[in-house]
């Protein structure tokens, strides 16, 4: 380690937390996106908002590059570290400091996990509504940075859409504060600019989310379809209905195939797709609309169609949707998690593109969705051992990119841009508009030193490493969606 | 003042000068009262693409929101936010650099949830699309949200893409008394409410329900017996809610101040009308002498200081300004 900058973090930190061995550095080396690794010149691992700042403080004299860091599941490289930089390790800002049942916010510490929040809401009848996957172990941190969705996104919004107020230092130094705790702001909405900047602009201290009540009933429907297209158009006359569901989900056969050898799924046999519908609300309301919900799907010619007649049914549904992403790992020990948007009336048209380009490339492709907001979540499986296995499936990941773009849609509707798909970002905006991006960030960070190489094109390609389920997947810990 | 039909003629209008800045239908005078050229939206006007299957819209910015808001209605969908001033002809680009939302916010979001790309004209006159035409988006920084009350300080809006949702089947409003701690209960509730509003004076909470026309009886006589309104709550026209997004109560040549506050602050706003279950706070007086001590805000119209009791500051607004904007064609957050 340089001894300048050894120096200078020892006067902020105890030695303790600050982590220089190779082997204390291994575990920080990659993220969610596991194929690709580079490693820190050192981990900080600060316990309070101060000693945060006061590491910023140093990277910025030093103009050395720093990445923030909740639990690196980012899919899309967002926190893999820059070679020779800092990692600040955030896990330990894990305090909740305030659940206000009255205002039905909560104000929390950037290390919190997302799960945590609802958890510890639940006694008021209140919950967080997004709910990426990776909940049980994905930071507010992060969900901030990436501005991340779950399977409630069409209804209830993204990350952003619940966040209302944020304290950060920035990369030069500054400690700002946007938002509050009410749900409204006079003033440009820099709260709504900082969420979803990739930890470009800056470290989140604390963040007010705000809590909604939980919904007094839900109604899950899984509908199984003899094709995609039956499936995908029993979507379209449920929205033509005037539904507006919590959730509306599809699977593709491999993906139903995958979640019944993980977890033991059933699925109406012969479905080459499967439609997970959920409504959500008072009673009253659910008891009318679940009527109406059945006779559009009853009309959409389904093979099958089963409510959930519990909670227990419904947790079923739910598990084998949630479960499809790690059990794809069933059918192939490598595979890559695509996240692309389209408009949702061209999500026949994508998926059959997809297959197309697929079976051009010789790879198998899994599809799980968000279908109600055109989220398109392609596992493009691939063999790793192939010398050209890895490069092949990243082709594919980058036609199917550019076929959502061309589509009108979005190279990222939820995971980010991070590394991986920084080389894409000019399919969606033009030279002007990446430049006036890249003016903002000049303006929070006119060194550059806050998660460089990220999300815009160019910069160095970190090395390649292993392949496969990211460490805590392995562990069984977290699934992917 | 420039008249730009097209959003190559708003580049032109926006080079055309040293010191610009758009108007709509001037519906919050206050927020455009600097000095410099006005370029106009007026025939910057109409609807560009409308999918209602997507639930995605994309307007020119001086698309009035009356017209916005019928056709949407044409198609059983709507801006659940609640625009306002919608009569008074306001536009849709106005709508989003003041970020006002009306009632509705509560439920689901204001403008700035709702908002899913811009484009605009930065100070360099160059046109940037950004942020997304479909429902979710996360690709590249969220400039459309920034955009939203940033009072046309930074860029020229020319176009704005929006999601919408289906308009409910029906709506219910109800009156309760006002008392202690029923805002809280009533925004905690099973009953999913759409709007809870404070009419000025302080004395009753307006109430909206949402939902199915059948479902909504029940639901309606569920909310009054559980919190015991008894016979002084009563079922109200949803005109009521009209005369709020008009501003209808406020004072006509007098001083409006919106302030974002919190539950808990109720109580010292009950001479305007309070908002979106007690964030948001409308107060009207007369002149500016007699705004009170207290008051944090944003004035809308009337001759006060745009920000009243001051705004935070910090090095990083001044350069993102900067970066929109380094010739300073528009005004600034203080002019
Ligand atoms: C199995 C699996 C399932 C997933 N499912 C979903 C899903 O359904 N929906 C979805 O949207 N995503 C999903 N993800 C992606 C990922 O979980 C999210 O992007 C999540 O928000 C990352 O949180 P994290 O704490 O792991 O952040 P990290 O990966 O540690 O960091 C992510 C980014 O945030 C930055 N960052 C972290 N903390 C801060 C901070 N305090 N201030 C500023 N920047 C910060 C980092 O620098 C980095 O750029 C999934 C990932 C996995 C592995």
């Amino acid at each position: 380690m340089q001894p300048a900058a050894l120096n200078r973090f020892a006067s902020v930190l105890p030695a303790s937390r600050v982590l220089v061995r190779p082997a204390e550095l291994a575990a920080y080396e990659s993220d969610g996106l596991s194929a690709y690794a580079t490693r820190p010149l050192a981990v900080v691992v600060p316990e309070t908002c101060a000693e945060v700042v006061e590491v910023v403080r140093a990277c910025r004299d030093l103009q050395l590059p720093f990445v923030a860091r909740g639990s690196g599941t980012s899919l899309s490289g967002g926190s893999m570290p820059v070679a020779d930089g800092i990692v600040i390790a955030l896990n330990r800002l894990n305090r909740i400091e305030c659940i206000d049942p009255v205002e039905r916010i909560a104000v929390v510490q950037p290390g919190v996990v997302n799960a945590q929040v609802t958890a510890a809401a639940a006694a008021h009848g209140l919950y967080y509504a997004p709910d990426p996957s990776s909940q049980s172990v994905c930071t507010i941190g992060g969900n901030v940075a990436f501005n991340s969705g779950g399977a409630h996104c069409l209804k209830t919004g993204m990350t952003s859409n619940h966040v209302l107020g944020i304290r950060a230092v920035l990369a030069t130094g500054e400690v700002v504060e946007w938002g509050g705790r009410s749900r409204e702001r006079t003033g440009p909405d820099w709260c709504g600019l900082f969420t979803g900047s990739e930890g470009l602009f800056g470290v989140a201290l604390e963040i007010v989310l705000q809590l909604l009540p939980v919904p007094e009933m839900f109604h899950t429907v899984l509908a199984g379809y003899s094709s995609l297209e039956a499936a995908g158009d029993a979507v379209s006359a449920v929205i033509a209905a005037g539904l507006l569901p919590g959730a509306l989900e599809i699977m593709d056969r491999l993906a139903l195939e995958a979640a019944t050898a993980a977890v033991h799924a059933d699925y109406p046999p012969g479905s080459e797709a499967v439609l997970i519908v959920e409504l959500e609300g008072p009673r009253e309301v659910v008891e009318v609309e679940r009527r109406k919900l059945e006779e559009i799907l009853r009309a959409s010619g389904p093979l099958e169609m089963r409510p959930a007649r519990d909670m227990g049914e419904r947790a079923a549904i739910w598990k084998g949707r949630k479960s499809a992403f790690s059990a794809v790992g069933r059918l192939s020990a490598d595979f890559l998690v695509q996240d692309g948007v389209v408009p949702r009336r061209r999500l026949g048209e994508a998926l059959r593109q997809i297959g197309t380009m697929a079976s051009a490339a010789g790879l198998r492709v899994a599809n799980v969705f968000h279908a109600g907001d055109g989220n398109l979540h392609p596992l493009i499986l691939f063999d790793g051992r192939q010398p050209d296995g890895l490069a092949r499936a990243e082709a594919l990941a980058g036609d199917i990119l550019r076929m959502c773009v061309q589509m009108g849609g979005s190279i990222t509707g939820e995971h980010g841009v991070g590394m991986e798909k920084r080389d894409y970002l000019p399919d969606m905006f033009s030279a002007d508009e990446i430049d006036c991006m890249q003016r903002i960030r000049a303006a929070f960070d006119p060194l550059g030193i806050a998660n460089p190489g990220k999300m815009f094109p160019g910069g160095e390609a970190p090395a390649l490493s292993h392949h496969g389920l990211h460490p805590l997947e392995k562990a069984g810990t977290i699934e992917r969606m | 003042m420039f008249e730009p039909a097209t959003l190559a003629e708003l580049q032109d209008a926006v080079r055309g000068a040293p010191r610009v800045l758009c108007v709509g239908a001037g519906t919050k005078p206050r927020l455009s009262a600097v000095e410099g050229v006005r370029i106009s939206t007026r025939q910057l006007c109409g609807i560009v693409e409308y999918d209602p299957a997507e639930f995605t819209f994309t307007a020119l910015a001086g698309t009035p929101l009356a017209e916005i808001v019928a056709v949407l209605a044409e198609q059983g969908q709507h801006l659940p936010f609640d625009p306002v001033l919608v009569e008074a002809g306001s536009t849709l680009g106005g709508a989003v650099a003041s970020g006002l939302s009306g009632p509705g916010r509560f439920r689901f979001g204001g403008v700035r949830d709702f908002l899913l790309g811009v484009q605009c004209v930065d100070g360099l006159g160059r046109l940037l699309r950004l942020g997304g035409k479909v429902v979710k988006n996360a690709a590249g920084f969220d400039v459309p949200k920034f955009v939203v009350g940033s009072l046309g300080r930074f860029a020229a809006i020319g176009a704005v893409t929006f999601k919408v949702f289906p308009r409910p089947a029906a709506t219910r409003t109800l009156s309760l008394p006002a008392r202690p701690g029923l805002l809280e209960r009533l925004a905690a509730g099973r009953w999913n409410i759409d709007a809870i509003d404070i009419p000025p004076g302080g004395q009753r909470v307006l109430v909206r329900l949402v939902g199915p026309e059948e479902a909504l009886e029940p639901l309606a006589a569920d909310l009054l017996r559980a919190l015991s309104a008894g016979d002084d709550a009563a079922e109200v026209a949803p005109e009521f809610w009209n005369d709020l997004r008009e501003f209808r109560w406020a004072l006509p040549t007098g001083v409006l101040v919106k302030s974002a506050i919190t539950p808990g602050q109720v109580g010292d706003f009950t001479a305007g009308h309070v908002s979106c279950g007690g964030n948001v706070a409308y107060t009207s007086v007369a002149t500016a002498a007699e705004i009170p001590a207290h008051l944090v805000g944003l004035t809308l119209t009337g001759n006060a200081p745009l920000w009243v009791g001051g705004r935070p500051r910090y090095a990083v607004e001044a350069a993102v300004k900067q970066a929109f904007d380094p010739d300073h064609r528009f005004p600034s957050l203080d002019d």
